[in-house]
């Protein structure tokens, strides 16, 4: 069943075309892997596809529907959730709340019965608190469920980013670089549970990374962006021995030589 | 010792209140019944200002404006209907406001629903601007409020204003309306939807993306803060007696700001503490630039003395007090009574320093 | 309405205009540096006819040594409310360099009242600037024409220093990126106070040629035409000094222009800036010439 299809879109930006022709088909329950050099254009694919902004040609279906041009928080309620590359936390709030926002979307109390504490309100603001401490256990982080979001370590802000946006219930889930910045031991531990969410949330998930060892360990088919454009498509088998990707890559790491 | 419930203490609390209102209305003179009056007021004004500043993350400067409509709706209703007609020199009263008469509370709520009205078709297509431009949008929009009271002399009396309002503000309204407002922000952002708002507050993007509609909770957030900010015109119309559109110049709203600010963004303890310290500083400066006698020797009153000392004070405390007085502490229950164990059973090796 | 007229009033919307291109040079230029509003500006602008006040009615100067003086003291204040009240809060939340800079302004506004007092005083006009030349029907005082030619030298001295001398590449630097010009060797604070003192010369340039004008001061002056000329920086993209200058200029002759044609609502004159601010924010919320500025994801 095809959950999300881009439809050779394309973005321009002033002059710039950042993405030009991308077309990508996700299936339920797949684990694809979006690879490429800096400033491929990875990034802005994840961002049209959260809405954040809207291809300049040609359109995005989510399970059939036409969701180009909409907002973000409606894209979010159909079920798209994300992680940005800079983690985005609300630095301020406590982790549990960061979490609790993400169920957000499933709230029903209405604005008298929030403020005056109405129990119908207060039974739903429990069940959200429980499901929350279930996810934060989920990553070892309910025992610091009161610490303000911003004062973790790197690796666990960017597990608790992931636990956020599975708390908005999504069926399709893009996570931007989740290893960076983790160790070999957390990015190990990452691989696993990315594939565990993806079975126990009956997740599609789409995935930018860097890190080679997570690409071709747990995607079942990879893209490569260059220069906003796809150059190779396959599985991880194929993508190592594509002589454009290797080009690609080497050509970025020829200049760093 | 088990820490008794946060209600019945507030419950105990808020009688405490209510009785010490209940002596300073009686037993306090009239000038210190007034700086509290304004200092309960200006808690009204802050809360509200925190409410769209502090935790939504807005940056509003239209708070005069909110103002000044709240002040207009309730002088206007609360004025007897034959004194309307002797101060409406300019052009007469147009009607129904000639011929109504409204009891005070009906005025207020009146007055904040205008303002609420008001923020929310302003609201709607400003709150898509961001951070300083936001600000200088809705002092912008302030400003024409403002304007537009001074060009409409058949409805505000214009430039002249509109006096001998009577003077129904006391401690009962003022602080009654205080502790009103802290309760709904209070109720407002430690729930759901104030989860929304900080978060729209910590990062906008984030917010959006976890499904946070981010017009709906600004504009929400910002007609609430209009409506308090309207009741807390209201108070200052009855308090004062005498208002202009002069009155609600974008200083009215500086001063706002300076309470919220000083008290520590994000915190209502610290609007609290902040709105009583601003208006008691300045009351107590009076004196300063009075003119008074040493002797023989006659200094003559000097104008502008107290504002010149009270911007140095502003400077200082800020200098020093970068993140306001509290930064974002709230008090609680929990932290009050923890407190107090602390103070009570010191642990030994530090007994000696902590008395 | 006559053509004559209209002239008439081109040159004044002209002439008001490049008055508030002059005070809003000053906003553009701070906020470009400190992304501070620089709420004491007005304060500053008002200060400058009050110096020219003094030090040619009680030291008896000459006018043009006066106005010099006048000038170099307005820069010198607006130079130390920086190194006072702006600089320590350099790191510090930037609302509260905001009330700093409110409280710089309630400070100088009052310190107004207590040493010129509240009463507007009259400004002596030299017969200079008093002159009245006649184009046919048309009759223009020569303030006008003198407020535009200051104007268009002083500004031109101005992009002169910006965009041709080093401290002017300092002080480009500086706004595109502190920390970075910091670590390229860049004086900062140096610049900054370079950049007040430009500034604040300005307003003073732009307060006398005010006061000519208007031939009242008072010490609450500065507000409006400070708050307009804020308004023009951000109509013209605040950071931009040609953006500043376009946007004085447009607010100036509109203000004039639309109480020319609408004289029946002139009460609105002042609602009017504001009216164009916002739909400058709808339209183009970084102004005209400003710089797009998108966060990235």
């Amino acid at each position: 069943m095809e959950i999300l299809n881009l439809d050779n879109i394309t973005i321009k930006f002033g002059g710039l075309t950042a993405v030009k022709d991308f077309k990508l088909e996700l299936q339920h329950g797949e684990l694809v892997g979006l690879i490429g050099p800096n400033g491929a254009g990875k990034t802005t694919v994840f961002n049209m596809i959260s809405g954040i902004y809207t291809p300049s040609t040609n359109k995005i279906y989510f399970q059939n529907r036409d969701i180009t041009g909409m907002k973000p928080d409606r894209i979010a309620k159909l079920g798209i959730a994300r992680t940005f590359q800079n983690v985005r936390l609300m630095d301020n709030l406590s982790v549990i709340d960061n979490v609790m926002i993400g169920f957000h979307l499933h709230l029903h109390s209405n604005l008298a019965s929030a403020i005056f504490r109405f129990p119908g309100y207060v039974r739903e603001e429990e069940g959200i608190y429980q499901k929350s401490i279930e996810l934060l256990h989920k990553v070892d982080l309910e025992f610091n469920k009161e610490v303000q979001a911003g004062s973790l370590p790197y690796g666990q802000q960017r597990k608790l980013e992931i636990i956020r946006a599975l708390a908005t219930r999504p069926k399709l889930l893009l996570l931007d670089e989740p290893a960076a910045g983790m160790n070999p031991q957390e990015t190990k531990e990452l691989m696993g549970f990315i594939q565990k969410i993806r079975k126990d949330f009956d997740l599609t998930i789409l995935l930018i990374e860097h890190d080679m060892k997570v690409v071709m360990g747990i995607c079942e088919r990879i893209i490569v962006l260059n220069y906003g454009q796809t150059i190779a498509e396959g599985n991880p088998a194929e993508i190592q021995h594509n002589p454009e990707v290797i080009k690609a890559y080497l050509g970025v790491e020829a200049q760093y030589a | 010792m088990k820490q008794p419930s946060g209600k019945i203490c507030t419950v105990i609390s808020l009688m405490f209140i209510f009785i010490l209102v209940y002596v300073a209305q009686n037993k306090l003179d009239a000038y210190l019944i007034r700086i509290l009056n304004l200092g309960a007021m200006y808690v009204t004004l802050g809360v509200s200002l925190n409410l769209i500043y502090g935790f939504t993350g807005q940056f509003s400067l239209g708070h005069a404006g909110f103002m000044a409509i709240g002040a207009y709706v309730t002088a206007l209703l609360v004025l007897p209907p034959y004194y309307k007609e002797v101060i409406f020199m300019l052009e007469p009263l147009a009607w129904p406001l000639n011929v109504i008469h409204t009891p005070f509370v009906v005025a207020l709520i009146a007055g904040g629903v205008l303002s609420a009205l008001a923020a929310f078709i302003i609201g709607v297509p400003v709150l898509r601007l961001k951070g300083d431009y936001l600000g200088i949008a809705t002092l912008g929009f302030a400003e024409i409020i403002r304007i537009v009271l001074n060009n409409i002399p058949h409805i505000t009396n214009g430039a002249l204003g509109i006096k001998g309002i009577p003077e129904y503000t006391n401690l009962w309204w003022t602080m009654g309306i205080a502790i009103f407002t802290i309760y709904i922000v209070k109720g407002l952002i430690s729930s759901s939807y104030g989860r929304a708002l900080m978060a729209i507050r910590e990062n906008e993007i984030a917010a959006e993306v976890m499904g946070v509609n981010l017009t709906y909770h600004k504009v929400m957030s910002f007609t609430i803060s209009a409506f308090f900010a309207g009741v807390g015109g209201g108070l200052f119309a009855c308090l004062l007696t005498t208002i202009d559109p002069k009155a609600f110049r974008f200083v009215m709203t500086y001063n706002i700001l300076i309470v919220v600010v000083l008290g520590g963004l994000g915190s209502i303890t610290g609007t609290v503490i902040a709105a009583f310290l601003y208006n008691f500083l300045l009351e107590s400066l009076r004196p300063i630039e009075a003119g008074f006698n040493l002797g023989p020797m006659h200094f003559p009153p000097i104008p502008g003395l107290r504002m010149v000392t009270f911007s140095v004070l502003l400077l200082i405390l800020i200098l020093y007090k970068q993140k306001g007085l509290l930064g974002g502490f709230e008090f609680s229950w929990k932290w009050f009574f923890q407190s107090i164990k602390k103070v009570f059973k010191p642990k030994k090796t530090t007994e000696g320093s902590t008395l | 309405m006559s053509l004559t007229m209209l002239l008439q009033n081109i040159v004044n919307g002209f002439s008001l205009g490049s008055l508030y291109a002059l005070i809003a040079i000053g906003y553009t230029m701070v906020y470009g540096i400190l992304r501070l509003i620089n709420f004491a500006h007005g304060e500053v602008f008002m200060l400058a006819p009050y110096f020219l006040f003094y030090s040619s009615m009680i030291f008896v100067l000459p006018w043009w040594l006066s106005a010099i003086i006048a000038i170099v003291l307005t820069a010198l204040t607006g130079m130390l409310s920086e190194r006072i009240a702006y600089k320590p809060l350099r790191d510090a939340p930037r609302i509260s360099a905001l009330i700093s800079a409110i409280g710089v302004s309630f400070f100088l506004q009052n310190l107004a009242i207590v040493l010129f007092s509240g009463i507007p005083k009259s400004v002596h006009r030299p017969a200079f600037f008093s002159k009245l030349f006649q184009f046919g029907e048309i009759r223009i005082q020569s303030t006008l024409f003198a407020s535009i030619g200051i104007s268009i030298i002083v500004l031109s001295l101005l992009i002169y220093i910006v965009y041709k001398t080093k401290t002017g590449l300092a002080m480009r630097a500086i706004s595109k990126d502190i920390e970075t010009s910091r670590l390229m060797g860049v004086d900062v604070n140096k610049a900054i106070s370079i950049t007040f003192v430009i500034g604040s010369a300005l307003a003073a340039v732009g307060g006398i040629l005010w006061s000519l004008r208007f031939p009242q001061i008072f010490p609450t002056m500065g507000t409006i035409p400070g708050l307009k000329a804020f308004i023009a920086a951000v109509v013209g993209g605040i950071g931009s000094i040609p953006g500043a200058m376009l946007g004085g200029m447009l607010l100036g002759m509109s203000e004039i222009l639309f109480v020319t044609f609408f004289p029946a609502i002139s009460g609105y004159r002042d609602s009017f800036v504001f009216i164009i601010l916002i739909l400058i924010l709808f339209l183009k919320p970084d102004g005209i010439l400003g710089t797009k500025t998108q966060e990235k994801v």
